[in-house]
């Protein structure tokens, strides 16, 4: 069926293939502005959760609207609904480009896939306000929606490995690699952490197959994978494709990228147990966590180097290319969390971090740092080629709100070191008599001003989204913006339709 | 032989497995024959874009 | 099509879709085959200790609430063996206490204090008092109000589906208990009833009208499972393995 539009030598590895070779774009067009959109909607709950902490009135007095039920909202706002929808719309969008191939199952099925895991999200939301929840982070939605969310990720499953099955390039290229990787491990780790028995049919409570001890192991395996597969694995991907792609060179080892893509994968499966140090979780299997987190270090920093490296060479773009900038901002991003995550999860530190914001401040300088910038380059390159506009409205918003969030994380970031490693040291005092030194109220209202800094930060990061918005939607509506030239360097600014 | 030093010895067995692991992907990666291979493979985000449906 | 087929003669990872599957799939199981397998074989995962039982009705409906209400999201139940959290806080926790938790409660973040001993450190006054309006009782507390729940009747008449469910995944309720389940739930929040029955399926349940209120509340539920929370165990009775650290 395909063969048409091929001719057969286009199978042969080295050669350019230069016929047309047509991909679907609807679908990925849908994505990226549910991503955008739910990426605005998710830095706003952030946004307001963090001000909860800060102002406790506004908790409202309501059921609907109380810290415990709206951070299930920001988390899974941010995470699945503008992460997961920027993975699909940046792996639908390059894994046709890799395999030269258009989509396995065509538009409709990547429509059905779209419309329908944005429903779960929004039914998913509802639910956690409504007060159904799994009371597990990062696994909220109760048994229903787990099923339905089982049977949309097996049809993204077949329709993204389908494409690299019936592909037309020799190669399986590295990004689709770990997009697969991604898509697997997710389902792995999603069926594995559901098992549960609902008490009635037409009711949505239900209880896990495992409990206490075993379930703390399963739930850190599904949460610590979430974050190597899903925030890792998957947004490694989109490195390895829109970095080589932005930078218009060749990735910078290939035989790096192999080593990195093994090592992360086998690695990152064994690091869940450092979020259980020191609790009742037999120590062997809390050692087996530490090691192999301390291990994961050396291919993230492998992937780091051959992310950034890509553009050696080539440095002046990053001046030149405010985009290129958000892609490797990201990856260096990516370099600090993942230095950062060995360190706390080596068993003295963690006894200092664990419980406190430092670990909120670390999760945050992966997210906001690495996943959503990545993310912003991605769609920046994504929106003037899926709307085929010859660039982007305004490079110079861009590069606002680069600054704008960049400094929105260095603010959330700092405020949650300060805060986590005092409020950790405020624990354990003890005074000239020996007792304790801090009752625990008092460590909580030291983090007062701590808060209101990390929400400033916060408010920051959703500026500058809300900079892209008005970028992406000048730029889709075909508008360029009357500026001075970028960069004054020779090089073209605008390279974004390619 | 009781299930926890069945246990103990299985988890010794992993190291060994994870550095032959590493050996043998390191040893792929870095295999002469495979070198025009990956790079033909480098270059695949970077050659043409097709057209939209 | 005949040209795609190929790829299956070069038998190698980067073309063979399926292989390259089964790669992934067979390297991202073992980490979680030798980690979590062995807790449900190894007899010393959870240590034998006396005192640690099903919750009783209300507690289970109380603990169904603090699920609800994400109390996960700021409160760890988990106690490390450190000098300043035992000080703090009470005996470290003990794999045995969470074993009839479906699913764990150990949580990851302390905005506020652990919950793992709570359990008759406060007056149930004071717990009522503190979740209607926390601020009243601490000023400096972030902690949001739940005002609206001390009035809310309890939903109550599926407890026995709840506690069947349990039963299919491994809480040890006797039949008995799930019969009596519902005059249980009630005795627990009237001190007037005959608890005799209740305290015997249920030692050391606290037996108390928690919110005043003349129908059992949603409040009363919760405040019965945070009064029972570490309580059970009994420590003079437990030879501690751990050394104490920091």
């Amino acid at each position: 069926m395909t063969s048409a539009t091929l001719t057969p030598g286009a199978a042969l590895g080295s050669q350019r293939v230069s016929e047309n070779v047509r991909y679907y774009e609807d679908a990925v067009r849908l994505f990226v502005i549910a991503a955008v959109f739910w990426g605005v909607v998710g830095f706003l709950a952030g946004v307001f959760i963090a001000l909860q902490l800060a102002f406790p009135a506004l908790n409202l007095g309501l059921e609907w609207t109380s810290f415990g039920r709206l951070r299930p909202v920001h988390t899974s706002a941010v995470i699945f609904a503008f992460g997961g929808n920027v993975l699909f719309a940046t792996s639908l969008y390059s894994v046709q480009r890799t395999s030269r191939q258009f989509l396995f199952g065509g538009e409709g099925l990547a429509k059905f896939v779209f419309w329908n895991y944005n429903i779960f999200i929004v039914l998913a939301a509802l639910s956690y306000v409504l007060g159904y929840t799994q009371g597990k982070e990062y696994a909220e939605p109760e048994w229903i929606l787990d099923l339905y969310l089982t049977v949309i990720w097996v049809l993204y499953a077949i329709q993204f490995v389908g494409t690299v099955m019936t592909r037309k390039e020799s190669h399986i290229y590295v990004a689709n690699w770990f997009f697969m990787a991604f898509i697997l491990t997710v389902a792995i780790l999603h069926i594995g952490n559901n098992v549960n028995v609902p008490v009635s049919l037409t009711g949505m409570k239900s209880y896990p197959f495992v409990s206490g001890v075993q379930s703390a192991m399963v739930q850190w395996w599904y949460g610590h994978n979430a974050v190597g597969f899903f925030l890792t694995a998957g947004f490694l991907g989109i490195m390895y494709y829109f970095v080589p792609k932005r930078a218009e060179r060749p990735v910078y080892s290939y035989r790096l990228s192999i080593v990195h893509f093994w090592t992360l994968i086998f690695l990152y499966i064994w690091a869940g147990p450092h979020h259980l140090h020191y609790t009742a979780l037999p120590d062997w299997a809390q050692t087996l966590g530490m090691t192999f987190s301390v291990m994961l270090w050396m291919p993230s920093w492998g992937g780091m180097i051959n992310g950034i490296m890509t553009l050696s060479g080539a440095w002046d773009k990053l001046r030149t290319d405010p985009v290129l900038r958000f892609l490797v901002t990201s990856v260096a991003f990516y370099g600090m969390s993942t230095f950062e995550g060995p360190l706390m999860s080596v068993k003295p530190v963690n006894a200092l971090s664990h419980y406190t914001d430092w670990t909120v401040g670390h999760v945050h300088s992966g997210a906001l740092g690495w996943v959503a910038f990545i993310s912003f380059g991605a769609i920046y390159y994504l929106v003037p080629v899926l709307w085929k506009r010859s660039q982007l409205y305004s490079l110079r918003l861009v590069s606002y709100h680069f600054w704008t969030a960049t400094i929105g994380i260095v603010l959330y970031i700092t405020a949650m070191w300060v805060s986590g490693i005092m409020q950790g040291l405020m624990w354990r005092a003890y005074d000239n008599l020996g007792f304790l030194q801090y009752s625990f109220v008092e460590t909580v209202a030291a983090m007062h001003p701590f808060y209101v800094i990390r929400a400033m930060g916060g408010v920051l990061f959703l500026a500058g989204a809300l900079i892209m918005v008005y970028n992406l939607w000048r730029t889709a509506k075909g508008d360029v913006r009357i500026e001075k030239p970028y960069a004054s360097a020779p090089h073209k600014a605008a390279v974004g339709a390619a | 032989m009781d299930l926890d030093s069945i246990t103990v010895a299985l988890r010794s067995f992993w190291t060994v497995w994870l550095a032959l692991l590493f050996t043998g992907i390191v040893v792929y990666a870095m295999w002469p024959g495979n070198r025009g291979k990956f790079e033909d493979a480098s270059r695949i985000p970077l050659k043409e874009d097709g057209q939209e449906f | 099509m005949a040209e795609e087929k190929k790829g299956f003669s070069h038998d190698t990872i980067e073309r063979n879709t399926l292989l390259l599957i089964v790669l992934i799939l067979i390297t991202v199981s073992i980490g979680g085959l030798v980690q979590i397998v062995p807790l449900f074989t190894i007899e010393s995962t959870i240590e034998k200790v006396d005192g640690v039982r099903p919750y009783s009705p209300l507690e289970l409906a109380g603990q169904n609430i603090y699920y609800r209400e994400g109390c996960y999201n700021c409160h760890s139940q988990q106690i490390r063996p450190f000098r300043d959290e035992v000080e703090r806080y009470g005996h470290y926790s003990l794999a045995a206490e969470s074993m009839y938790d479906h699913p764990f409660q150990w949580g990851s973040k302390r905005t506020g204090p652990d919950l793992a001993r709570v359990g008759g450190k406060y007056s149930n006054d004071w717990q009522v008092a503190h979740l209607v309006d926390p601020r009243a009782v601490v000023p400096e507390s972030i902690m949001p109000g739940y005002a609206w729940m001390k009035d809310r009747p309890l939903k109550y008449t599926d407890i026995q589906d709840h506690m069947k469910t349990l039963r299919i995944v491994g809480v040890p309720y006797t039949d008995e208990q799930i019969a009596s389940a519902k005059a249980d739930l009630e005795a627990q929040k009237n001190p007037d009833a005959d608890t005799a029955g209740l305290m015997k399926r249920y030692p050391k349940a606290v037996v108390a009208n928690f919110t005043g209120n003349k129908g059992v509340t949603e409040m009363d539920a919760l405040v019965a499972y945070l009064q029972v929370l570490g309580t059970m165990v009994d420590f003079t009775k437990y030879q501690s393995p751990k050394q104490l650290q920091q």
